[in-house]
């Protein structure tokens, strides 16, 4: 009986094998492992082979050339390679850009819309289809809609600006706005999930926090501050993370709106490690590029998490 | 299930009471006002001149100042792009492609939380944990290695390139899900299960007849997030199905070549189904994606 380890079963089996020797329940155990095992074994491959195995080789690789089909070992070449390339260190930087700008607007859209639905008596349901609708499209589709209303001479954007005399921008063309613009199609695109996300959190506030605060003078901005967003800050600590995390990755919008220009002021982490990997044909260069990938994000989650841990104790 | 009907009980930021006279209803009918008006035009505007735009000509949609409507309405910029996008194809080739990523998470991904969660096997948690741990990998930054993984499979020596697999299998290999459905699962009463067992049934007929029929609302999330994931996915199908492409990668490819309204009237065709099919089923995603998101 010590070694089962199923519930269910085997208290069944505890009941059944009454007093079978303990040779029996060995066996018993086994076949129960075995067969929780196969029950495992699918998803448990395809994590071996398309998330654990890639891990180790990608930093094993990094570590190696191939020349000629003949696979040798190079030591920190490849990280020099990679740091020497002054592409490299802009593409962090343009990378950070990214992160900061899309955190400071796309954090805070999302928040604030889900703060403004939740106060609307009438036509939430449509409110919230409106702002998810964006998140339905197949990306490229939204994202070259928006290459057209960003053209600097007939885009609608300049034109509407235009005719209410604000000054135009030259959106992608330019290399002081062209990140600023790709954040604003991506938070465009993403917002919607993050929205329903705060609803759901916002919608779980006890109504008696804001009467109190409100009986204790507190006008609008106060009890956002120290009612609303206290009472969701787990969530919002958590979608930050979720939401750093996926930024860094960033390489689509880029991708296919501004191919990394204009003079390389989009070319973000990602994008230089498809490079490396797929126009300069240097995959152990990549593969240390995507462990450096690795490192920083892996830190900044452990950080995360350790502020996590210390807020909870608190 | 959490629907989220707005509960005029429940107090939020702004008090009934201030919203109750007659000062207040006029402002918030103002504001009300204002919201539904900009939040169309952010939302819906940009949809709305996707979907006209394919009906005016390319001198039209370059013009100063823009047409709200059409002026002479045709259609033969929907059949060009129909034609030049090869859209029947990259849409036939994105439903396989998420179609079998569906089949397979929902059958691998079931069964291993299932497993996880009732059937516990030794060194279950180790599993799980290491599962757990690769949510926080960047995908993004493996994609070299998984890439030439796929190339050339270890062992039996098989190149997935440009095989519907490549897209498939990696599609399993998603923590998150498996994380949901064993949460879902843990919620399961055992007594429920151990009844069946008395009665004779085994784990598989466990799982299909008690278990997953009470999973309905998790399944329906978990497939949600799966085929949306398939049909948004860019990286990975620009470099592993590079002659089968994908809805979202086609379009790309195909843009730099078209004229201004095909494209337009192109990216409208390609955004069809993933609206039509949010319109229709449009409240159980909704309730499914809330409930995922509280329990996430």
């Amino acid at each position: 009986m010590a070694v089962t380890l199923t519930r269910g079963q085997a208290r069944v089996d505890a009941a059944r094998d009454g007093s079978r020797p303990p040779l029996a329940a060995l066996r018993r155990a086994l076949v129960r492992n075995l067969r929780a095992h196969a029950f495992l074994i699918g998803a448990l491959l395809c994590f071996v082979l398309f998330t654990w195995y890639p891990m180790i080789r990608e930093i094993v690789m990094s570590f190696q050339r191939v020349h000629y089909g003949e696979t040798s070992w190079v030591g920190l070449a490849n990280y020099r390679q990679i740091t020497a390339d002054p592409e490299f260190w802009s593409a962090w930087r343009n990378t950070l850009e990214f992160t900061g700008i899309a955190l400071f607007f796309g954090f805070a859209a999302p928040f604030a819309a889900a703060i403004v639905i939740n106060e609307c008596r009438h036509a939430q349901g449509y409110l919230r289809v409106l702002v998810y609708l964006p998140v339905m499209l197949p990306p490229v589709a939204g994202i070259l809609l928006f290459k057209y209303f960003m053209d600097p001479g007939y885009g609608l954007f300049n034109q509407v600006l235009h005719a209410v005399h604000l000054p135009t921008s030259s959106w992608l063309a330019s290399k002081s706005s062209a990140m600023p613009s790709l954040v604003f199609v991506s938070t465009w695109g993403n917002m919607g999930s993050a929205t329903l996300v705060y609803l759901a959190a916002l919608q779980g506030i006890p109504g008696e926090l804001y009467e109190a605060a409100e009986l204790d003078g507190a006008n609008l901005l106060q009890r956002i501050w120290h009612v609303t967003v206290p009472q969701t800050r787990l969530i919002l600590s958590l979608m930050l993370m979720l939401q750093v995390v996926a930024t860094m990755q960033m390489f689509t919008e880029s991708f296919v709106l501004t191919g990394g220009g204009p003079e390389g002021s989009t070319t973000t982490v990602v994008y230089l490690l498809y490079n490396y990997a797929f126009n300069y044909d240097k995959f152990n260069t990549a593969a240390a590029l995507g462990v450096i990938m690795l490192l920083v994000l892996g830190c900044f989650s452990a950080i995360y998490l350790w502020l996590e841990r210390r807020g909870r104790e608190a | 299930m959490a629907t989220t009907v707005p509960n005029s009980a429940t107090r939020t930021l702004i008090s009934p009471v201030r919203l109750n006279q007659p000062r207040g209803r006029l402002i918030y009918r103002i504001v009300l006002t204002l919201i539904l008006i900009v939040t169309t035009v952010v939302f819906v505007g940009p949809l709305y001149w996707m979907a006209t735009g394919g009906f005016k000509s390319s001198q039209e949609l370059v013009r100063t100042p823009p047409t709200l409507f059409p002026e002479h309405p045709a259609t033969h910029a929907f059949t060009e792009a129909w034609s030049r996008l090869g859209m029947g194809q990259l849409l036939l080739n994105t439903v396989v492609y998420a179609g079998g990523a569906l089949l397979l998470q929902l059958l691998f991904g079931v069964a291993a939380a299932y497993s996880l969660s009732k059937l516990r096997p030794v060194l279950g948690n180790v599993i799980l944990g290491m599962m757990l741990a690769s949510m926080m990998i960047p995908a993004a930054a493996l994609v070299i290695p998984q890439y030439l993984t796929v190339l050339d499979l270890p062992l039996i020596h098989v190149n997935l390139q440009d095989t519907p697999w490549v897209i498939w299998l990696p599609t399993v290999a998603n923590a998150f899900n498996i994380f949901l459905l064993k949460r879902f699962f843990d919620s399961i009463p055992n007594e429920l299960l151990d009844a069946a067992a008395i009665d004779g049934a085994g784990p598989v007929r466990v799982l299909w007849s008690v278990v997953l029929p009470l999973s309905r609302p998790i399944l329906g999330v978990v497939s949600i997030f799966g085929v949306v994931a398939v049909w948004k996915d860019f990286l990975w199908p620009l470099i592993t199905v590079p002659s089968h492409e994908t809805l979202n990668v086609g379009v790309n490819t195909a843009a730099t070549s078209m004229p201004e309204n095909s494209l337009i009237a192109g990216l409208f065709l390609a955004s069809i189904p993933t609206i039509a099919l949010f319109l229709v089923f449009q409240r159980n995603i909704m309730a499914g994606l809330t409930a995922g998101g509280l329990k996430g």
